[in-house]
């Protein structure tokens, strides 16, 4: 029995890997980014000592705690996966991957959890410097955590320091690992894109708010905080998403080929960019092509001349190198994946510009008629995340280890029902916490600070500070 | 016996299994007795308070244990996992479950919702605490691991009379260790805290009748831990006396003993569990030949040494700073204090 309704032990653990990591990384650059932001609005209430400012953080704090839930719970998922379904990749690899992880936990994730801990619930037993102290030692924590698992992924993509050892890959050269070119940029966008996450969310709720005239002075502190933010977090997610695109072209040129989806080494003067295509595997082309000449150099390499081999071509080179196979990804997931999140880096620059400029024109209380639009960003970024992940991910196969293991040979020895009916009870529930999770956070951000929401008179709001002193000092 | 990196790193995940017991044992054990002792809304809130600063952070050693394993010990770690996937399937997702019930149970003010969570919380703390037993025996008895450590058999065989007996030890003793922190962390004189002193005492003696009968089939009857070689009886004569010392401990009502007493019983099982496997760490069914060793699974030299720096800073540290979140939150909580600290919501005042 190797097979169940035609998939076998492989496919469900590709799918159920898959399906974890993205609804894990639904969560997390959110955590990221919004700790960040959270930090920043609690430095300004402790400077300022106003006690209104301090009734915001714990607004979004509260917003935070429901989603910081979640994070965690898929995360403990995703470390357990690598032991249960991917045996092989464990055997393998598991004394160089294993180690970003392990210094993730250990410089990571205890400092989150027991500080978040004490920022939360200490509020009142710790003096007010040391509920700012933890709340950055939070965010730098999140950050620390992107960075190592980054480090770790970048290494399945770009192997560097090790050698290959009685069937094994042996750590040589740590230094090289967490210098790895290519887990830097990533970093970089990795972390401009929570940036953008935590931001889009946070002008979404000032702007509900403002709109309304709840808290005018409060959601305008933090909707001029996330427009910097969410500013700077697009330009950075452009700006590093080129630079990975350069060195994607140099390291996996499979990948980049799949996502420009060039079948074939261009000729001619300078490579063009495909803006719209419906590629097909097995035509080994595109069925419909639309372009923009030299764009595609510039893209690939800084310049107007320079061409990158094709998928025709790297096929054949890599037959010669690893022996017969079917080395090309699934084009069209990766290229369209890539062009979603790519566009969306676009919408989000050009939102954040808009209001920048509103902003300068003195109209920051009034969101304007892209309003409606302002309120469905949040999900742009987690859409362009999402795309990023399929792109990347998907254009890397059948290598799960770029050059050294491939996918099919990583998997454990599993009957594929034990899989399927691991893989559906993780549907089940993860979807019961993203539904839970966007109910919860929508109700909060509603109800805001002090008018509890009409419909929903019992929402258990944090005991924000009463009235009487707000008006007053530091508590 | 000399020291060499693997054993050392060895330990090393002994150690983390031990304090993740220790520390997790008592937040299983307050979620289980929930249900059985608080009547009221403000006393269940009483009781999540006792360990809702504190959760999240113990499940920490949990996620180093596995990382530690994975990185140190790497075919260990696959074996072990792919040999009982649907255990860790079950634990995962319990995890989830509890997680989620800690945090979203004070959500939202209404009955039925917060009924819901405490059934989810009830079934999420019951899973791991009988499995963690359940995959403790399974790794001293061994799987039926062949060639290249992959497993050769189906997942019903993790189940047998001793496995069970094994689930059912942890649980108790679980169960046992949250009555005595109860006892530390309620207010003195209220009727929760006499509750949790009658549950301490009969859980402690069920404790006490599985945990002997464990010992007796691991040890008299598959003379499971053989390999310790010398004064075996040593176990199970000091989990008898200690089981002792946990029954006298409560009766004279001195609580920090009984608390302590509890925690020993976990430490002393666990380092059994982990000295029983030495040299192996996964023994095989199928033959001496294909179990794993502590040598032929280990990472080389280099990932070792290196991990055994950042272990020696970032431990201490933690333990320092986890110790620091122990002190902060050392009073006790009180129902009328009211104040749900298990939930989100902040103490603006004390
Ligand atoms: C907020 C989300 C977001 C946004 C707006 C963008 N990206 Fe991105 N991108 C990601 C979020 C992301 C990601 C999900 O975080 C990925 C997947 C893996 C990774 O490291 O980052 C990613 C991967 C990724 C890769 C693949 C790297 C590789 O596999 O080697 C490239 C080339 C780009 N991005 C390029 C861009 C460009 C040129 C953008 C311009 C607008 C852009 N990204 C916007
Ligand atoms: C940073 C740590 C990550 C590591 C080490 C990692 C590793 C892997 C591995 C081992 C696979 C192979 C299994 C397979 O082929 O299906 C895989 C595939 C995949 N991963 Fe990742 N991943 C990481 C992060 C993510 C994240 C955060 C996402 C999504 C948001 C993601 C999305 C995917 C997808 C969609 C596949 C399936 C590709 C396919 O099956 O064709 N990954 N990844
Ligand atoms: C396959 C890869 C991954 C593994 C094994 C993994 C593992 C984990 C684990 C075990 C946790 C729970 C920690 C706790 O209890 O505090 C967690 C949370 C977290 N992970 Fe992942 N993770 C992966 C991918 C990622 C990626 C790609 C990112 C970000 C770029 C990320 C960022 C975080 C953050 C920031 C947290 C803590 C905050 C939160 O849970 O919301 N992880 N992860």
């Amino acid at each position: 029995m190797n097979e169940i309704f035609g998939f076998s032990a492989l496919d469900l653990s590709r799918f159920q890997f898959a399906t974890t990591s993205i609804f894990h990384y639904f969560f997390v650059p959110f955590t990221v980014g919004f700790a960040f932001l959270i930090a920043v609005l609690q430095t300004l209430a402790y400077r300022s000592g106003s006690a209104r400012m301090e009734n915001l953080t714990r607004f979004f704090g509260h917003l935070f705690f429901i989603n910081f839930a979640v994070g965690v719970v898929t995360g403990i998922v995703q470390e357990f996966q690598f032991g249960m379904n991917w045996q092989g990749f464990s055997n393998f690899v598991g004394n160089i991957f294993g180690v970003p992880l392990a210094l993730e936990v250990l410089m990571a994730f205890f400092l989150e959890s027991t500080f978040l801990g004490i920022w939360w619930f200490g509020k009142g037993r710790i003096p007010a410097w040391a509920s700012l102290a933890c709340i950055w030692i939070v965010s730098v924590g999140t950050m620390i955590s992107a960075f190592w698992i980054i480090i770790a992924n970048a290494w399945m993509q770009h192997p560097v320091g090790f050698e290959i050892k009685d069937g094994r890959a042996v750590m040589t050269d740590f230094m090289a690992i967490v210098l790895n070119p290519k887990g830097l940029e990533w970093s970089a966008h990795i972390l401009t894109g929570s940036l953008t996450v935590g931001s889009f969310f946070v002008l979404a709720v000032s702007a509900y708010h403002l709109r309304r005239g709840h808290e005018v002075e409060s959601f305008r502190t933090s909707f001029k905080v996330a427009l910097v933010v969410a500013l700077v977090g697009s330009a950075g997610v452009i700006a590093s998403g080129h630079e990975q695109g350069q060195s994607a072209v140099r390291d996996q040129p499979m990948k980049y080929a799949a996502f420009s989806a060039l079948w074939d080494t261009p000729t001619g003067n300078g490579m063009p960019e495909s803006l719209l295509a419906l590629p097909s595997n097995g035509l080994r082309e595109n069925r419909l092509e639309v372009s923009l000449p030299y764009l595609g150099s510039f893209l690939a390499f800084n310049n107007f001349n320079q061409k990158a081999q094709g998928i025709n071509e790297l096929q054949r080179e890599y037959e010669a190198r690893y022996g017969p196979g079917d080395y090309v990804p699934w084009v069209w997931p990766v290229y369209w994946a890539f062009r979603v999140m790519v566009g969306l880096g676009g919408v989000m620059l050009l939102v954040s510009l808009y209001y920048v400029w509103r902003w300068r024109r003195g109209k920051l209380d009034d969101p304007g008629r892209l309003y409606p639009l302002l309120l469905a960003m949040p999900l742009a970024p987690h859409l362009a995340n999402f795309s990023g992940f399929i792109a990347t991910e998907m254009g890397r196969q059948p290598w799960i280890v770029q050059g050294l293991l491939r996918t099919g040979d990583a998997v454990s020895n599993l009957s594929p029902l034990t899989v399927l009916l691991s893989l559906a009870a993780f549907w089940v529930v993860y979807l019961t916490l993203i539904g839970l999770d966007v109910f919860l956070l929508t109700r909060t951000a509603r109800a805001g600070m002090h008018e509890p929401d009409v419909e929903t008179p019992s929402v258990p709001a944090p005991e924000y500070l009463p009235e009487a002193r707000l008006e007053g000092g530091r508590p | 016996m000399n020291i060499d990196l693997p054993t050392l790193w060895f330990g090393v995940v002994a150690l983390t299994f031990t304090i993740y017991f220790f520390l997790e044992g008592f937040d299983f054990g307050v979620g289980l007795l929930q249900p059985f002792l608080a009547r009221r809304e403000t006393e269940r809130r009483a009781m999540i308070g006792t360990v809702g600063p504190f959760w999240a952070a113990n499940e920490v050693w949990i996620i180093l244990a596995a990382g530690v394993i994975f990185s140190a010990f790497p075919v260990w770690y696959g074996a072990l996992m792919t040999g009982l996937y649907p255990l860790f399937a079950l634990i995962l997702l319990a995890f989830i479950g509890r997680g989620v019930a800690f945090e979203y149970r004070a959500e939202i003010d209404h009955r039925r919702w917060r009924l819901f969570w405490d059934v989810t919380s009830f079934i999420c703390n019951l899973l791991p605490a009988f499995l963690w037993g359940v995959i403790m025996t399974n790794m001293v008895r061994g799987l039926p691991i062949g060639t290249g450590a992959r497993f050769q058999g189906t997942p019903l065989d993790a189940f047998d009379l001793f496995s069970l007996l094994g689930g059912a030890a942890t649980l108790s003793l679980f169960v046992l260790h949250g009555a005595t922190f109860l006892l530390l962390r309620l207010e003195t004189g209220s009727r929760l805290h006499a509750r949790a002193r009658a549950a301490a005492l009969s859980f402690g003696a069920i404790a006490t009748v599985l945990v002997l009968l464990f010992v007796y089939v691991g040890f008299v009857r598959d003379e499971l831990f053989n390999s310790f070689g010398y004064a075996e009886w040593v176990f199970p004569v000091a989990a008898a006396l200690n089981l002792g010392l946990i029954w006298l401990a409560l009766t004279l009502k001195r609580d920090a003993l009984a608390f302590f007493a509890t925690g020993l019983t976990i430490v002393s099982s666990t380092a059994t569990i982990f000295l029983s496997l030495l040299p192996n760490v996964l023994p095989s069914t199928l033959g001496e030949a294909y179990s794993l060793t502590v040598q032929n699974s280990a990472s080389q030299p280099y990932t070792l040494r290196l991990l055994t720096w950042v272990g020696v800073i970032f431990l201490p540290l933690i333990i320092g700073y986890q110790a620091w979140n122990y002190y902060v939150f050392r009073q006790r909580v009180s129902e009328s204090g009211g104040k749900p600290s298990g939930s989100v919501l902040p103490d603006t005042e004390a």
